[in-house]
């Protein structure tokens, strides 16, 4: 079968919550739950509210989605 | 969420894979010069119906025929033609059927008439990087061990696994998670539990790993024009050696 990789959008945090996890609204105006990248917390990327940013999800758990990227 | 076959499962994907398997052989008595892939689509799809199954990739997101048949160059998802096999080409062919509601999946690459040497290697590393892989799909071993175990072995005799093709769970549906990579690191990915059912299928080429798909939106082909082979079976998980439900060869 083909790969499938995972849909990568872009978004807009919200709203920060604990645990390094963030509610992102897509472009599509879906909400998701989102955590940091570990590659991200290694390099202590900080993520404000307002920041774009690309949001990986599966597509198994659309609800659900990992931030791989912040826009400068 | 990758569900677990019970004995009763394991008897219907085992009918379905049986089918398959038998198909598969016959598919190879068939293989000759002169013969058409067409005709070897048609020959599948009476084998299946006669068995009251159905051809699942018929209509499979509008593929349109029983049996993927790639020759030389070709990887995967070739569609059948009225294209003659000529002594010293090699021809995947890759074929499921549904029976009860389960489906059996599996694939075998065969040379028509005598062919070179490096086709022959060819499709002895592949065949044998299939069976080192489901040797891997053990309980309490991790997904990655399954491709790490083809790739090294591919590797290790100059050639390449295809990346943008994986094999997949299977059941009720052809394709099911999880997605299994004929590439990976050894301890990586989810932990393998018994009872999980995998269509494991390692594609090699002879020369680089990059593939394309061509206009017809199907046939994949290697980019550097190498030849490439593919080998499937459909297992059912177990502490020891898979329960291959689809290898009658």
């Amino acid at each position: 079968m083909a790969k499938e990789e995972n849909i990568q959008i872009e978004g807009k945090i919200v709203e920060p919550l604990p645990n390094a996890m963030f509610r992102v609204e897509l472009e599509n105006g879906h909400k998701v739950l989102a955590h940091v990248s570990g590659k991200m917390r290694m390099h202590f990327i900080r993520i404000l509210p307002g920041d774009k940013v690309t949001v990986e999800l599966s597509p198994y758990d659309l609800s659900r989605g990992r931030i791989t990227y912040r826009f400068k | 969420m990758i569900g677990l076959k019970g004995p009763d499962e394991i008897k219907k994907m085992r009918a379905a894979g049986n089918i398959v398997g038998a198909l598969l052989v016959e598919l190879g008595a068939r293989v000759k010069p002169g013969v058409t892939t067409r005709e070897l689509d048609g020959f599948a799809r009476g084998f299946i119906e006669n068995k009251k199954a159905i051809p699942t990739f018929l209509g499979y997101q509008g593929f349109p025929a029983t049996i993927c048949a790639s020759v030389n160059e070709q990887v995967v998802h070739g569609i059948p033609t009225d294209r003659r096999l000529e002594e010293g080409d090699i021809v995947g062919i890759d074929v499921g059927a549904t029976l009860e509601g389960f489906v059996g999946d599996a694939a075998r690459t065969f040379a028509v008439g005598k062919v070179s040497a490096d086709a022959k290697k060819l499709l002895q590393a592949t065949k044998e990087a299939l069976d080192r892989g489901l040797a891997a799909a053990k309980d309490g071993n991790h997904l990655e061990d399954i491709g790490y175990a083809v790739q090294s072995h591919v590797e290790a005799l100059g050639l390449s696994v295809v990346r943008d093709f994986v094999g997949h769970g299977i059941g009720r549906k052809m394709h099911e998670p999880p997605q299994i990579a004929n590439y990976g690191k050894p301890g990586r990915g989810i932990k393998i539990k018994s009872g999980m059912a995998f269509a494991i299928e390692p594609m090699v080429n002879a020369g680089g790993w990059q593939v394309k798909v061509l206009d017809d939106a199907w046939t994949v082909v290697t980019k550097d024009g190498s030849l490439s082979a593919h080998f499937e079976d459909t297992v059912i998980v177990t502490e020891g050696a898979p329960l291959n439900m689809t290898r009658l060869d």
